[in-house]
């Protein structure tokens, strides 16, 4: 029977999934509503001096008609007097003893106010504390947030603080808004931190206004950078949770977060090393619901995959990321297109044509499919622009611009243009020039139709071998000597 | 005799039968449009723009209404086809664009083109702006349009933008044509074909109204003229050759479609039947549904499956309540001065494939009016003469510029396709205009 049940840090939990230190924990009533929906912890609001908010304090990008791909807010930490916070903290846990409540924390940086604080916090009953290092807006400015978190030596300090003090497990909140986010990392765990979490939010301005010319989110038309999370920043935040995990003075239990919304994101983020996952963009979207997915989803890809326990697969995808001088040179791939799966949009075409190398033609109906495959790899045997002077994409739209159409008359046309839609023409499937295929991907990104182009292995009959092998064996610098190339 | 005034503003009104006929096809609201505009996968070398026979760049004004660039949109669409605006509510989508679209193998739905079509060119109508061209410089050439169509609209159009004078000729009291007067007012309102023709007099073509140009008008005009433009059509619904066709109540298609949309017909007697099967057919039969008939038959004498009328017509027929009366032929009329009656013969298939009637199984049904919708004769008495070569009736033109057998004369639209949609007349148009343009600059190479 494969479980959600796992331990983060010590500190049990019933399923991986916390809500982040924001809006969706901002005080017990909310949160309390969150258990009930399923999520197995939460990160409250993070807790310290009030503050007083602006109005408006979010804004968000749509993509295509999709609502809050990338969200940002200029939000500060919680407004509520910390005695309320710390009250409902122990409202919460009276009444919920299973589920994790972790109080999120952000002080002046006095060892004395901090030792103040872990006290209270704990003596409320939080199971951990996670020390806001990452707030990119506002807190920053007044030496709070990540002000502390870009600093590896005041993350040190402020962790090695907290630590004196604190009985229950401290996890330092990382911000991405530094060049390498394994220095506060690491800051963080010589200071004895028990875990981690990252990303923050990343500073943005997520868009201006084109009739006001005032940026959002708007504050008496003005605005100020805010922190950008949701859907958009997950490619960002899995690099950056890859980066910790993957150093071994870096690494602790790791609570991912960014643009998590479902239980692939989840999964993806449990197999570069998290633990636990912090979810926030999309609870503020649609609320505390989708927790359910998330459970199920990810219980049933386990059954899948065999996995009894979130342990059994933790981090098996962190030694397939490397370096890339430690990936395989000699291994190649060429894009296929099915032509029985083929709807004959053409975007392959013209992504190749204009984003790629030029290598997928519209020539299955005049011969293209007899052209024999030399087997030879255009990444060494270079050959002039279109070597077989295909027709270049506005070529083939003046073609088009000639063809004389008329609205078929059921009697008269039989082969009305309309007539024939559930058979893709076969001048309108592409054909790959196999021999000018780089192996990009990017073909089989832009089709629409699933399997419809795939990526097939071609054996170079070469034996495995890295840019840093080639280097070790002098191979790179024999062929530097010859062609005065100094990145062979 | 040129008009200036808006024919926008003179188009009839009539409360009533605007009632009768609201849009088949409502127009998009702003979300829906922007909606399905990111529905579509944006092709390249788009089959929808090429099944459409003014090569409309589909994907291209449609990501404009997906990035809310409304004027851009009008203008791709116009850029191609001058008419956007009456074939995104006049045209057969099933069997053009959305019949093209490649969602049909890819399991969904096909992009709703025609309604997006509509969208942006309703945007531009609301905005109040001129058509986003401006007349070419003045090459001192001018052309004469016989009929006011779709076709020769077309060509107007583009012989302005190429600096050519253009004056259309048109019998009627108002341009357009069966643009104006021939399309089921719930695909196009007559008031919405003026609405597009009064951006065409802005870009400075001239109408002659209730002109008949016969053959002596013709020569007039061929001395005067640098080229000439027949875009004149078919001609009168055929006669169905039996007794009684000159009692009141029979009528034919085009002159009742004409008649309610010009608001002179208003009601539709109890019991209409309607003699043809094609798409002219069903729109008078569904018209005369919609104008207050009890009853109405529509008559064939041959299946549904040999119907001339689109397939989405016939099922949109059926669901209108019009019912239909395959393999028979009408036999004659019944009636003092007024019809009351039609005696139909039942057809059967003989060996050879024709069709004769089975002996004593006549049919008689009472009716208040015929409507008779079996097809249209050709223009070719205007043009005797040999002045254009003609084959079955129709002028004979080079497909790509659409220039008869006589240099200056050019032609385009149902007088040399038979008659198909308006779609394909500004296409002809369109090719003319353009043809002509050629045609009038090598002609000053020359000389």
């Amino acid at each position: 029977m494969a479980t959600l049940e796992t331990t983060f840090a010590g500190i049990k939990c019933m399923n991986p999934f916390w809500l982040a230190s924001a809006p969706p924990t901002n005080c017990g009533e909310q949160i309390m509503r969150a258990f009930d929906a399923g999520w197995g912890g939460a990160v409250w609001k993070t807790i310290g001096a009030p503050i007083t908010n602006v109005s408006s304090r979010y804004s968000s990008i749509d993509w295509n008609g999709q609502k809050m791909m990338g969200f940002n807010n200029i939000e500060l930490i919680s407004d509520r007097p910390t005695e309320v916070n710390l009250q409902e903290i122990a409202d919460v846990k009276r009444r919920y003893p299973k589920h994790v409540v972790i109080a999120s924390l952000m002080v002046e940086s006095k060892r004395e106010t901090w030792h103040e604080m872990v006290q209270r916090a704990e003596d409320a009953g939080a199971d951990g504390l996670e020390l806001n290092f990452g707030c990119p807006h506002g807190m920053s400015e007044r030496g709070m947030g990540s002000a502390v978190g870009q600093v590896p030596e005041y993350c040190e300090q402020i962790t090695s603080w907290v630590k004196e003090k604190a009985r229950t497990p401290v996890i330092v909140k990382l911000t991405p808004n530094i060049s390498d986010i394994r220095l506060p990392a690491r800051a963080a765990k010589r200071a004895g931190a028990d875990a981690l979490s990252a990303i923050n939010t990343i500073n943005s301005i997520t868009g201006i206004d084109l009739d006001t010319l005032e940026p959002r989110p708007n504050v008496d038309g003005k605005s100020s950078h805010g922190g950008y999370c949701g859907p958009a920043v997950k490619p960002i935040a899995l690099n950056m949770v890859q980066q910790v995990m993957s150093d071994p003075s870096a690494a602790l239990p790791m609570s991912g977060i960014g643009g998590i919304g479902n239980w692939q994101d989840a999964a993806e983020f449990l197999l570069l090393g998290a633990g636990t996952v912090q979810v926030c963009t999309a609870a503020m979207h649609y609320g505390y619901r989708i927790v359910e997915d998330m459970g199920d989803g990810l219980l049933a890809w386990m059954r899948r995959k065999g996995y009894r326990t979130i342990d059994d697969f933790r981090g098996l995808s962190l030694p397939n990321v490397r370096e890339w001088k430690n990936l395989n040179l000699n291994f190649r791939v060429v894009a296929e297109i099915h032509a029985d799966k083929c709807i004959g949009c053409q975007l392959c075409y013209t992504a190749c044509w204009d984003g790629a190398h030029q290598c997928i033609h519209l020539d299955r109906a005049s011969g293209g499919m007899d052209a024999p495959v030399a087997g030879t790899d255009p990444r060494y045997a270079h050959g002039a622009p279109n070597p077989h002077s295909k027709p270049t994409p506005a070529m083939v739209m003046a073609e088009s611009a000639k063809v004389i159409s008329m609205t078929p008359i059921a009697k008269l046309d039989i082969d009305g243009i309309g007539s024939s839609s559930a058979v893709t023409p076969l001048e309108r499937i592409p054909r790959v020039d196999e021999d000018e295929c780089v192996g990009c991907n990017l073909c089989s990104l832009v089709c629409p139709v699933p399997e419809c182009i795939t990526m097939e292995r071609r054996d170079t009959g070469l034996p495995p071998e890295t840019w840093e092998q080639r280097v070790a064996k002098g191979a790179a610098a024999e062929a530097v000597a010859v062609t005065g190339n100094p990145n062979l | 005799m040129s008009e200036s005034t808006s024919f926008f503003e003179k188009a009839p009104r009539s409360a009533q039968v605007e009632a009768c006929f609201p849009d088949l096809h409502p127009p998009f609201e702003t979300t829906a449009a922007v909606t399905e505009a990111h529905r579509c996968l944006y092709c390249f070398d788009a089959p929808c723009m090429t099944a459409c026979p003014t090569h409309i760049d589909v994907p291209k004004f449609i990501k404009k209404i997906a990035s809310g660039n409304l004027e851009g949109s009008a203008k791709t669409i116009l850029d191609a086809n001058i008419l956007g605006a009456s074939c995104s509510r006049a045209c057969p989508v099933d069997v053009l664009c959305e019949g093209a679209c490649v969602m049909h193998r890819y399991n969904k739905q096909p992009i709703e083109i025609g309604r997006l079509q509509r969208f942006a060119m309703d945007a531009l109508h609301a905005s109040g702006a001129q058509l986003p061209f401006v007349p070419g410089n003045d090459t001192g050439k001018k052309v004469a349009l016989i009929g006011g169509g779709p076709a020769s609209l077309a060509c107007a159009a583009e012989l302005r933008r190429r600096g050519v004078d253009a004056e259309i000729f048109d019998a009627r009291p108002l341009p357009g044509g069966l643009n104006t007067y021939g399309i089921a007012e719930y695909k196009l309102p007559l008031k919405e074909s003026l609405r597009e023709i009064d951006l065409l007099a802005q870009l400075g073509v001239k109408f002659h109204v209730n002109t008949m140009v016969d053959a002596k008008k013709l020569e007039e005009i061929d001395k005067k003229y640098d080229a000439v433009f027949l875009g004149i059509g078919l001609g009168a619904i055929h006669k169905l050759g039996i007794a009684g066709e000159e009692l009141t109540g029979v009528t034919n298609a085009l002159d009742f479609i004409a008649g309610y949309k010009s608001g002179a017909i208003q009601v539709a007697p109890p019991k209409v039947v309607v003699i043809g099967a094609g798409n002219t057919a069903i729109d008078a039969a569904n018209a005369a549904v919609r104008l207050g008939a009890s009853e109405v038959h529509m008559v064939y004498r041959r299946g549904p499956e040999q119907m001339s009328a689109f397939t989405f017509e016939y099922e949109h027929a059926k669901q209108e309540g019009v019912k239909f009366l395959w393999h028979m032929a009408p036999l004659g009329l019944a009636g003092k001065t007024k019809v009351h009656a039609l005696e139909l013969a039942k057809l059967e298939a003989t060996e050879d494939g024709s069709l004769v009637p089975k002996q004593g199984e006549n049919v008689t049904l009472a009716v208040d009016l015929i409507v008779l919708a079996i097809g249209q004769a050709t223009h070719a008495g205007f043009l005797s003469g040999d002045k254009v070569k003609l084959e079955r009736g129709r002028i004979v033109v080079d497909r790509a510029t659409g220039q008869t057998s006589a240099a200056k004369y050019f032609a385009g639209g149902d007088c040399t396709n038979g008659g198909r949609e308006v779609v394909d007349a500004v296409a002809d148009g369109k090719r003319a205009g353009i043809g002509i343009s050629a045609w009038l600059e090598g002609q000053n190479g020359d000389a």
